[in-house]
């Protein structure tokens, strides 16, 4: 039986340029997006068929709570912040099928997206609003003897923002797979024990359709909050005034 | 922290899984970092510039054509119910004229036939009139002459009484005298 982290190990496939299964799937990734894009909008119809209304759902779901969180001027951000939903959604739900890498279950490559958000939010923020966009850590109407405390407790709570935002979706999608694992391994070794254990059996397996389940809510549901914690941070970017 | 984590999953798998060989905990092998981050950047990169060069422009330029044909539409349709409406009023107003004009051609053919009428029974009465005149003057006439003839019979059978009662005729004066003092 495999150990139930063995899934996230990283294999290479063409070692000279660090190819790798990651490598594979985050391709694979980008290729569904796009080609799945361009194949449900290919007719252009005016009256959307089955794919293209999936599509114009995605496109109106993510356009609604980028607006929703930083107004109108936000939509400057909508493709980054599009591809990143795309990306991370995309990654989780190939990451459900059995046998297949799950990208966003490394932390490098959560905190790197985590990065580009944060660093995005700096880089615009300070070019948009020069030092003013350091207001962000000095809120208004508080007391003199208050403020240093508070600009610390900003600073540290805007520093922890990457580690929060990466962390959340990399432990959600470990967890998850681990637990699938681990039920499935379940399932395996009391069938290979025999006798009234293989009995027992289905129990664990009916658990791991249940977390099945779970763990498809779970890849769209972290996909979305990491969304929302993108527009929320971009909504900095753009009105940093407290 | 990390480490004290790999290290703990690390003696789960033992436990777990028994003999093979040590894998660690991957989502940690600071080696696996420099690829990931290489091929995280090409693919994410790529992907950017697809999408907003690309997909988005295909898939906002389907929305805002729907919207503007949608807008058309429905300005186009705000026109036709503003020209229905006006073809309504107008064909209120010609039908209210067409009433009107009917009843003044009513009143009118009324008012004639009513003058037709009245001329028509005036002149029915006028002859009626005339013929009850003509009548009475012929009964009046026939009752002057009737009366003419009561004192002819009166003069006649006064004298055959007298000639019945007497034996002889009396004189026609006496009779007439008579007669004349009765009327008086």
């Amino acid at each position: 039986m495999a150990s139930p982290i063995e899934q996230f190990q990283i294999k290479p496939i063409i070692p000279a340029i660090n190819f790798t299964n990651s490598s594979l799937f985050m391709i694979g990734a980008a290729a569904v997006i796009v080609g799945g894009f361009m194949l449900a909008t290919r007719k252009r119809a005016l009256v959307p068929g089955r794919g293209q209304s999936i599509a114009e759902i995605l496109h109106d779901f993510v356009a609604g709570t980028l607006t929703d969180a930083t107004g109108k001027e936000g939509m400057k951000f909508f493709p980054l912040v599009f591809s990143l939903f795309m990306f991370v959604f995309t990654a989780n739900m190939l990451g459900m099928i059995p046998g297949f890498f799950t990208v966003t279950s490394h932390i490098i490559v959560t905190f790197a997206l985590a990065i580009l958000v944060i660093g995005t939010v700096v880089i615009y923020g300070l070019m948009k609003h020069g030092t003013h966009f350091f207001g962000l850590f000095v809120p208004s109407g508080v007391p003199a003897w208050l403020l240093p405390f508070i600009v610390v407790i900003e600073v540290i709570s805007f520093l922890s923002r990457p580690v929060s935002l990466s962390l959340r979706l990399f432990a959600n999608m470990l967890a998850g797979h681990i637990a699938l694992k681990v039920f499935g391994g379940f399932v395996v070794a009391l069938l290979g024990a025999g006798g009234a254990l293989a009995i027992l059996a289905p129990l664990p397996l009916i658990m791991a359709v249940a977390l099945m389940a779970l763990e498809f809510l779970v890849a769209a549901l972290q996909a979305y909050v990491f969304t929302v914690l993108t527009c929320i941070y971009l909504n900095d970017a753009l009105h940093p005034g407290h | 922290m990390a480490q004290a984590q790999a290290q703990t999953t690390h003696a789960e798998t033992q436990a777990h899984g028994g003999a093979h060989e040590d894998v660690g905990f991957p989502p940690f092998a600071t080696e696996t970092y420099g690829g990931q981050l290489l091929w995280l950047v090409i693919t994410f990169g790529v992907l950017y510039t697809l999408m907003s060069k690309l997909v988005l422009p295909r898939l906002t330029g389907i929305i805002e054509n729907r919207r503007v044909i949608i807008a058309r539409d429905l300005d186009e349709a705000v026109a036709m119910k503003t020209r229905a409406e006006e073809a309504g009023s107008a064909y209120e107003k010609a039908l209210a004229e067409a009433k009107g004009r009917a009843q003044a051609l009513a009143q009118e053919t009324r008012a004639k036939l009513a003058a037709e009428s009245d001329a028509k029974r005036k002149a029915l009465e006028a002859d009626l009139n005339k013929r009850l005149a003509e009548s009475e003057a012929t009964i009046s006439a026939r009752k002057a002459e009737a009366m003419g003839h009561v004192r002819g019979i009166a003069r006649d059978t006064a004298s055959a009484i007298i000639e019945r009662l007497t034996g002889k005729a009396p004189a026609p004066q006496a009779i007439e005298s008579a007669l004349d003092q009765i009327n008086a």
